[in-house]
């Protein structure tokens, strides 16, 4: 199942879609500058049709590894398919398109993640912060976070 | 940490709007307006906050703003063991723990890979539990919504049965909304003795109520002409938007995870799945969302008395029956990154694990909530109606503000 989603991103890819056998469902790699193009096949091909954007996780895998990763869920209702897609970043410039235009409700989702870990999506119609108050500094869940010690003259403590 | 100190210093930069709103006044044309609804509003079920640009009674767009209730869920399921995450998994959707417990439970049981050995008494007791949580729930969806337009009574008469449930629960675990009752591996602690019996008690009770409350609200006409036809979700936006659980049925589409996933033991049981069909008006609008709910509640009693039965006959109880043999010491799955879903009252609940191996710490634990997902579809469906409108559309969609904002 998983090779043949591989073969319908492949030629669109510049670099090698990986194949990641340990998640659950099981997950394809792709680099940042083949992701819309793989999404969209995913989304559009009638053998897929991952009509459902279940889920976009961000993910900071720490300072060390300097990498920041962008995991969707695929989901296709009438197929019953699941499918995971990650992205691998770098830490310093944590940059991918948004998939906003192909599913909306990735709109929210990438919101969210902007918020929490400073991820640029490129084309996001309306890229600000969800959760946090606007004027907060910082990303709360990236690894070597450390709150300000005031908000508006208000102590933040944990 | 107590202090003498004063906290706060007063200050007029201090008071602009912590989220500033995305229209301006100087760019509006002279017949708009900007209207802020909430974020403490009864209407708007907790701290919602909209910013409404209105063309005299027509709104043209709506902004929510939510956070207002952010409680670091995520940050907190980073810093703690597994087994510690579950009160906060708790007050996600507080008003269903149960059903939330159980999908977080089941994440963590399938990295495990002990989800196969969960004996069967506890699987039933589970879903016993997570049935009654979801008619709790949805008395609360439908009673709420109820007064939001007007019609006050329904309110008080669900109020009432609610807590019967809420006394059921209490009874099980000790607490009345955040029970930390379903535990990785198993429960916290059996039934109690005459539970079953109660439990039956409450079904037979309850059953003409639900009639009742069907001619009453459901089809009252009043109710119907306020409802009908009223804030469409067209199946294709409803997909596109990721929008799941009775808002998604409500717009026509069989889908419940209960089935499609048949996780934990709802293939051995029997119910429907009710969808909207567009009965009073248009397939759906807020009628048939609420419709949808309204036959969940049958559909779960159902599920309740099915548990009850086998909970006294196959699997009942037995003096060494122990609900926390299978619970684990140390919870420490192997390396991997796992997505589990649930059916909640609201819809899809998801929880992405990434488990480094290492630790009985999650590397990351995110939760996907049906809430804010459904939330973010408000703003496709709220152009051009009016605005007394866009409260019965808020009302429908059901949220639960614990859980939009984590």
């Amino acid at each position: 199942m998983l090779d043949s989603f591989v073969a319908i991103i492949k030629p669109l890819c510049q670099t090698e879609p990986m194949i990641d056998e340990v998640s659950s469902p099981k997950a394809i790699k792709v680099s940042a500058q083949d992701l819309v193009p793989a999404m969209d096949a995913l989304y559009r091909n009638p053998t897929t049709y991952f009509d459902m954007l279940s889920c976009i996780t961000g993910i900071d895998n720490g300072v060390q590894a300097a990498t920041m990763e962008v995991v969707y869920n695929l989901y296709s209702i009438p197929f019953n398919h699941h499918l995971m897609v990650k992205v691998i970043l770098p830490r310093d410039h944590a940059e991918v398109d948004t998939v906003s235009h192909i599913w909306r409700t990735a709109n929210w989702h990438e919101r969210e993640i902007f918020d929490m870990y400073g991820v640029n999506f490129k084309n996001h119609p309306d890229l600000r912060r969800i959760l946090m108050p606007a004027d907060w500094e910082g990303h709360p869940l990236r690894k070597d976070y450390s709150h300000q010690e005031y908000y508006r003259d208000i102590k933040v403590a944990y | 940490m107590p202090t003498d100190q004063i906290q706060y210093k007063s200050r007029p930069g201090n008071l602009i709007l912590s989220e500033p709103n995305k229209f301006k006044v100087d760019n509006l044309r002279s017949e708009e307006m900007i209207i802020n609804v909430g974020p403490q509003h009864p209407s708007t079920h907790g701290v919602l906050r909209l910013e409404v640009l209105m063309d005299g009674e027509i709104v043209k767009e709506v902004v929510p703003h939510i956070g207002y209730l952010h409680r670091c869920f995520e940050k907190h399921g980073e810093n703690l063991p597994y087994n510690q995450v579950i009160p906060f998994v708790d007050r996600l959707d507080y008003v269903a723990s149960m059903n939330s417990e159980h999908a977080y439970a089941m994440g963590v049981e399938r990295m495990l890979g002990i989800e196969q050995q969960i004996p069967k008494r506890v699987e039933y007791i589970r879903v016993l539990v997570a049935e009654l949580n979801r008619i709790a729930s949805h008395f609360i969806a439908i009673g709420t919504y109820g007064m939001d337009i007007g019609a006050f009574s329904p309110f008080f008469w669900l109020m009432r049965d609610r807590e019967h449930i809420l006394r059921l629960l209490e009874w099980a675990s000790g607490a009345r909304l955040l029970y930390n009752y379903i535990w990785i591996g198993g429960l916290f602690y059996d039934l109690p003795v005459g539970f079953e019996e109660r439990c039956q008690e409450f079904v037979t009770y309850i059953k003409p109520k639900i009639q009742e409350l069907n001619t009453v609200l459901i089809e009252n006409k009043i109710f119907v002409d306020r409802t009908a036809n009223v804030g469409v979700l067209p199946l294709d936006l409803a997909i596109n938007c990721g929008v799941t659980g009775p808002m998604l049925r409500g717009s026509g589409l069989r889908f419940d995870l209960r089935k499609v996933d048949g996780y934990s033991i709802y293939p051995e049981l029997d119910f429907n799945i009710p969808i909207g069909e567009g009965k009073m008006g248009k397939t759906g609008d807020c009628w048939d969302r609420t419709y949808v709910r309204f036959e969940e509640i049958y559909e779960s009693l159902k599920i309740v008395q099915q548990c009850l039965e086998k909970l006294t006959t196959e699997h009942k109880r037995t003096r060494d029956f122990d609900p926390q043999a299978l619970v684990p010491k140390k919870i420490r799955p192997k390396a991997q990154d796992l997505y589990v879903r649930a059916e909640i009252p609201k819809g899809e609940l998801g929880f992405f694990f990434r488990a480094d191996g290492k630790s009985d710490i999650p590397f990351r634990c995110k939760c996907r909530s049906c809430s804010f997902v459904n939330l973010s579809v408000l703003q496709e469906i709220a152009k051009g109606v009016l605005i007394a409108d866009l409260i019965a559309i808020i009302g429908t969609i059901d949220v639960v503000m614990g859980e939009v904002d984590r």
